[in-house]
């Protein structure tokens, strides 16, 4: 049981990067961004290539970054230089990304079990430090028995994630931030405020998908292989875990909106985990449960709060009766 | 300051639904002309701030401010210049973003935009000083969401974002015309005073006669496409409303068919 819910934690906190990317598109430009399907492939697809012909992981894992840029932006020039509507624009890219990341893999799958990956060249590093015993001994006491293999995968991705998170939430506050963000709320208006809205869509886009390619970059090191269909479905897990963060940790303001994506990641892949370990189910109605956790996700606020808003007019009828008993 | 030459543009050229929204239009303002226009519904008010802002191409003609030609920059690059303020209070803020976040974006309006924080120690004084001279409070209400405010106090932080960075030319076109009679007022009276204060050049769309006759040096009628009327300096402020019934009437041969015109 702790292993798996680890399992999830970590894989968790790697999809994290990729539902931040997301949450850029859909909640920030307000651009319903389906070239998340291919681009998260074509970041796994380049990372994989890149480390199988000698290059270093890190290296490897920017350029995948880079390339998942490179197709954000080509769908951001299709809506604003093509005119072609957000979500066809979207589709159009990942279905040419399909066959373009096939190219680049030279196969269906790429094996990076023989390879030395980001994760790799840490651990010699990590076990130097002696951190995963005392870890170990720590949650020993706290009665787990089977322990994690290594903890440098966790640990190393919180840093990486936090730091996205906070270059991303300082981004969003700066001069060319504002505007971004002015772009998916009232385009006309920052326009007249000399912004130019196409420029920022297409760099809006281009780091959105950055970011979901790098996840898949990550992804694929940590699975050991990169997979031309990895990807399907992919912005429905991105869409569920901003979804399922905003409803469970709220969006006060960007900072708290943020760490909600991240949450709502985490949470995802603990919901799923735990749900596969119901006998009934099997890992093909992994799709349904999505799909039914974002129907959730969507409906319970709403119900929520008009159960409060109910209570809320019941309590002062009851008061008004009162009063009117008295007179 | 602002010249327009020749400007001319039809929608739906050779279709049954051509329209004639501007015929060969000649208007030169000078620096801090405050013009007010006024014209019946279809007269071509707003295409012609539309081809002013940018945001439409006349089909032949120039406009230039301050002896720049500016026709073929797009409304982005133009906008730099040119503050503007909408009819819809929503038009004119972004508002799932706060009150420092909106005046942050129009700051930069005439500058570069950098990777440096939006809203400084610094910037934030300054937004309070203006926004003080809004006298609505909104100085104490920096970070609250702008789609909190109603429709009036969006319009007033519209209009100063719109006027604080100076722009060489000012664009209002029926700001007031969605706010109750008091609001309406004071939006009216703030924009008297920025107007006044920036020594802005100004061009006021309005369907209230009245307030055509109160505001500005110069008034311009606008009918089909064409300016009819146009007067400015003491003869602007001998006119009535009757007066530019009368002188509508004169020039067209009917009577102006707004009623919303004589009512306001
Ligand atoms: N995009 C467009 N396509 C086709 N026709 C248009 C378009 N925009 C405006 N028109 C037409 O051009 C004419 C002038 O419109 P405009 O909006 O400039 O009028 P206006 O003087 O601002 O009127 P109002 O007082 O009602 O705001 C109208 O007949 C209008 O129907
Ligand atoms: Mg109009």
């Amino acid at each position: 049981m702790f292993i798996s819910l680890f399992g999830a934690v970590e894989s968790g906190v790697i999809y994290a990067i990729m539902a931040l990317g997301v949450y850029l598109s859909f909640r920030v430009l307000d651009f319903p961004d389906l070239t998340v399907d291919g681009s998260f492939v074509t970041g796994a697809a380049v990372g994989a290539i890149s480390i199988t012909n000698g290059v270093p992981p890190i290296l490897a894992t920017l350029l995948a970054l880079l390339a998942g840029f490179l197709t954000g932006s080509i769908t951001g020039i299709l809506n604003t230089k093509g005119k072609i509507n957000p979500l066809l624009s979207g589709i159009l890219m990942m279905i040419a990304l399909y066959s373009i990341n096939l190219r680049i893999l030279g196969r269906p799958t790429l094996s990076l079990i023989r390879e030395s990956t980001l994760f790799k060249n840490l651990e010699p590093i990590w076990d130097a430090t002696g951190i995963d015993q005392a870890i170990n001994g720590f949650i020993g006491l706290m009665g787990v028995e089977r322990f994690p293999d290594t903890w440098v995968v966790l640990i190393f991705m919180i840093i990486v994630t936090v730091l996205i998170k906070l270059l991303t939430d300082y981004f969003l506050k700066t001069e060319v931030g504002l505007a971004l963000r002015a772009t998916g709320d009232n385009e006309r208006m920052i326009r007249s405020l000399s912004a130019n809205t196409d420029t920022l869509t297409i760099a809006g886009l281009g780091i959105s998908n950055g970011l979901v390619a790098l996840s898949g970059a990550l992804v694929a090191q940590y699975g050991g292989f990169a997979d031309v269909n990895m990807g399907i479905g992919m912005i429905v897990i991105g869409l569920a875990s901003v979804i399922i963060g905003e409803a469970l940790f709220g969006t006060k303001n960007i900072a708290r909106t943020t760490l909600a994506v991240i949450g709502g990641a985490i949470v995802y892949r603990i919901v799923v985990t735990l749900a596969l370990r119901v006998d009934f189910l099997k890992t093909g109605d992994m799709k349904l449960i999505t799909a039914l956790l974002v129907i959730v996700a969507l409906i319970a606020p709403k119900i929520i709060t008009a159960s409060k808003e109910n209570r809320r007019r019941q309590r002062k009828k009851m008061a008004l009766n009162k009063k009117t008993e008295e007179v | 300051m602002l010249s327009l030459k020749n400007i001319a543009l039809t929608f739906n050229e050779d279709t049954p639904d051509e329209k004639k929204a501007l015929q060969d239009i000649h208007l030169t303002l000078e620096k801090g002309d405050f013009v007010t226009v006024i014209g019946s519904n279809g007269a071509g008010k707003s295409t012609l701030m539309n081809v002013i802002s940018g945001s439409l191409k006349p089909d032949i003609g120039t406009v230039a401010i301050d002896g720049r030609q500016v026709v073929h920059l797009p409304e982005y690059k133009r906008s730099s210049y040119i503050g503007r303020v909408f009819q819809d209070p929503m038009a004119g803020t972004a508002p799932s973003m706060t009150i420092e976040e909106n005046l942050a974006m129009a700051y930069a309006r005439n500058k570069k935009r950098r990777l440096r924080a939006g809203v400084s120690k610094k910037r934030r004084e300054l937004f309070r000083e203006f926004l003080q001279t809004l006298q609505l409070g909104l100085e104490d209400r920096l970070t609250a969401k702008v789609g909190l405010l109603s429709g009036g106090e969006r319009q007033a932080l519209s209009l100063l974002m719109a006027t604080f960075t100076e722009p060489n030319i000012l664009l209002l076109d029926e700001h007031t015309a969605a706010l109750d009679p008091s609001r309406a007022e004071l939006i009216t009276n703030l924009t008297g005073e920025i107007v006044d204060k920036f020594n802005l050049t100004t061009l006021m769309v309005t369907h209230n006669m009245q307030q055509a006759l109160d505001l500005g040096n110069r008034l311009i009628m606008m009918d089909k496409g064409q300016i009819i009327f146009d007067v400015s300096g003491d003869q602007k402020q001998e006119l009535t409303i009757e007066k530019l019934l009368h002188e509508f009437q004169r020039i067209r041969g009917k009577m102006l068919d707004n009623d919303r015109a004589i009512l306001g």
